[in-house]
């Protein structure tokens, strides 16, 4: 019992990790139908840009600063500036496929100027433990839960509280009558990208103490929140969160009580049957389109 | 006619002085990227420190050592391309890889071709195979496991353990030595564990070790693996004490686990950390040259460029044929040659026989507590 209490609290934290990279995910999808497959690229980098600004001499304060500065200049503007406005033209697909040209790149270009070898990266939260309800619980489980829990709340605040997430919404249902009505759409699109570029941030400062800054981690996440983000639903911000710490628990308690080798099969398999019994995921709705 | 000739004769009077001063070629395969990159990269550098040390002082009979490096991605299958690609060349003797897995595949192709391998791969099996071609640098699991379950029951006092072990040939090899040893001691294996190579969350695993409450906990992991485990024992608050084998404690683990090394043990056959002279100046001149204190990779391939020179003197000739046979039951001292570091005995099957080490990790820092003396 105390086992699968100490699987539920690491799993809840991994999945808000998840969470807060698959709300990205559908936040991109939602306003510019951009489906990017080097999402987790992008939670990778972060990392190694705060090393980068560690290296040269700033406290990790200031590299946290300047790193997720840097994210959003290089994973949200010159994202969308460079690579899908050029893209979009043609469609869906080839920008998916640019993705994951991008993604590549990205790997290769930290493989080749940084490192293949992993480094470690200091954690934001001290090591300790809290006991809850008779349960010790890691501090460091608690503070990403909680800035995880932070982060969303405060976009859901935005999207849904705030003239800017109206506007924001507007142009992501209905682009033409959002137009007409004054919303600036291309700027509220630019938003989400910047949005979309802080969250990987966040991901990237909170799961890279665990995982370690190594070219290839994005790999993992990239198709965990890939899967958080179907399963949840796709046109959904509450969906992509549901999804993601659904998947963060589910495969946790996968690795014990299933097998280890079949860890990464058993949210496989869960899409698979979500795919086909409700496509529009598990909080989603069909045919609609909402941030 | 009579210029034909002449040409000729200049030509065969050029490749025979060349042939006299020809560089002695060796072909290192090893794990520049992917999972092994600090295995590869380590092992690489010791190569080239020692090249680099052995052409300055006037090369292995008045001939230069010259190396090529070839990247297997730690992937088994591009080993055995590089390999083969290698051996295409006519190396002199066949340096790596450093994982188990790549041994395995590449090492028929080396016997095959008749020439030497010295590699880093220590899973037991690699010299059962009756290999005449195959040498180690380090502990194959069949002479260090028995030590290390050895000072699990007898010193660590643990009559419950639990094993956890990476899947693939050196986690396979080594946790099924182990699991056989402590039932032989009397120790009760209480979880054992399979994890995945590359694996990134031990949550779910440090959460069965937890449940199982074992009095000591054996690690055998990969170093990136290594270090994440370490992290997330201290993170759920493990306090079982760790024991290990190098790839628990190494130099790189310690850098990237910070104080969740701390206090795990480990048998080490090699350690820049050893209380010999001759390692601590190694270390030293490592150091200076990358910038970054080496793990036992970077012993171990250095190591096997001085076992290269060490067993061509013997023979007094450069013989790919012969170099085998040669190193099979060879006895190198480090009073005669400086760079094998410590006197080091080759059985006939290529495994070998050196004094070993027991270190802990105090305050980030390898300390040896125990000297375990050469077996015979």
């Amino acid at each position: 019992m105390s086992n699968l209490f100490d699987l539920l609290v690491a799993g809840l934290a991994t999945g808000a990790i998840y969470a807060l990279v698959a709300v990205g995910f559908t936040l991109l999808w939602q306003t510019s139908q951009t489906i990017n497959f080097a999402q987790g690229e992008f939670v990778m980098l972060p990392a190694f840009l705060m090393l980068a600004a560690m290296h040269v001499g700033a406290p990790f304060w200031l590299a946290v600063i300047l790193g997720i500065l840097l994210s959003m200049i290089l994973l949200g503007l010159a994202f969308k500036l460079l690579l899908v406005d050029p893209m979009m033209r043609h469609g869906v697909l080839p920008l998916a496929i640019a993705t994951m040209a991008l993604a590549i790149g990205i790997k290769e270009a930290v493989k080749q100027f940084f490192s293949a070898e992993a480094s470690p990266f200091p954690s934001i939260v001290p090591t300790g433990d809290v006991s809850i309800l008779g349960h010790a619980v890691s501090l460091q489980s608690i503070g990403v839960l909680a800035v995880a829990i932070l982060a969303v709340l405060g976009l859901t605040t935005l999207l849904n509280r705030t003239s800017l997430g109206h506007q924001m919404q507007a142009a992501a249902q209905n682009p033409t009558v959002a137009r007409i009505i004054g919303v600036p759409v291309e700027r509220m699109i630019l938003l989400t990208f910047l949005i979309n570029a802080f969250l990987v941030a966040l991901a990237s400062l909170l799961i890279t103490p665990i995982y370690l800054a190594k070219f290839s981690s994005g790999e993992v996440l990239g198709q965990a929140a890939f899967i958080a983000a179907i399963v949840g639903g796709f046109n959904q911000v509450r969906g992509a969160i549901a999804g993601g710490l659904l998947i963060g628990v589910l495969d946790n308690l996968a690795a014990a009580y299933v097998s280890t080798q079949y860890r990464a099969a058993v949210p496989m398999m869960f899409l698979i049957a979500v795919i086909l019994f409700r496509p529009q995921g598990l909080l989603g709705r069909a045919e609609e389109r909402t941030v | 006619m009579k210029s034909t000739l002449v040409v000729g004769a200049l030509l065969t009077v050029m490749t025979a002085t060349g042939a006299f001063g020809q560089a002695i070629k060796l072909a290192n395969v090893a794990e520049l990227s992917g999972g092994g990159a600090t295995v590869g990269t380590n092992w690489k550098n010791g190569i080239d420190l020692a090249i680099e040390e052995i052409n300055a002082k006037g090369g292995v009979l008045g001939r230069k050592l010259e190396v090529s490096h070839a990247d297997s991605q730690s992937n088994p299958g591009v080993a055995r391309a590089q390999v083969q690609k290698a051996l295409d060349a006519e190396p002199y003797v066949l340096l790596g890889p450093g994982y188990s897995g790549s041994v395995k595949v590449t090492a028929p192709l080396a016997a095959e071709a008749g020439i030497a391998q010295i590699m880093g791969g220590e899973a037991a099996e690699l010299t059962q195979a009756g290999n005449k071609f195959l040498f180690r640098t380090s502990f194959g699991q069949q002479s260090s496991m028995p030590k290390v379950a050895k000072y699990i029951h007898d010193e660590m006092k643990a009559k419950t353990v639990a094993v956890v072990w990476v899947n693939n040939d050196f986690g396979r090899g080594g946790r099924d030595v182990m699991i056989k040893e402590l039932d032989r001691l009397g120790s009760k294996v209480v979880a054992d564990l399979s994890t995945e190579a590359g694996q990134a969350d031990f949550a779910a695993d440090v959460g069965k070790i937890k449940a199982a409450n074992p009095d000591a906990v054996f690690v055998y992991l990969n170093e990136e693996e290594s270090a994440r485990i370490l992290k997330e024992l201290k993170r759920q608050g493990v306090t079982a004490p760790l024991m290990g084998e190098t790839t628990l404690i190494g130099q790189k683990v310690i850098e990237l686990a910070g104080d969740a090394a701390n206090g795990a043990r480990g048998h080490v056959g090699l350690t820049t950390d050893a209380p010999v002279d001759l390692v601590k100046a190694f270390r030293e001149k490592f150091s200076k040259k990358y910038n970054y204190v080496p793990d036992h990779n970077g012993l171990k391939g250095y190591l096997a460029v001085y076992m290269v020179k060490a067993t061509t003197e013997k023979m007094g000739k450069v013989d790919p044929k012969k170099f085998a046979d040669t190193l099979h039951g060879l006895t190198i001292k480090a009073a005669d040659e400086p760079g094998i570091l410590m006197d080091v005995t080759f059985s006939d099957t290529g495994d070998i026989d050196r004094q070993s080490f027991l270190v802990e990790v105090v305050e980030g820092k390898q300390v040896v507590k125990q000297v375990l003396p050469k077996v015979k």
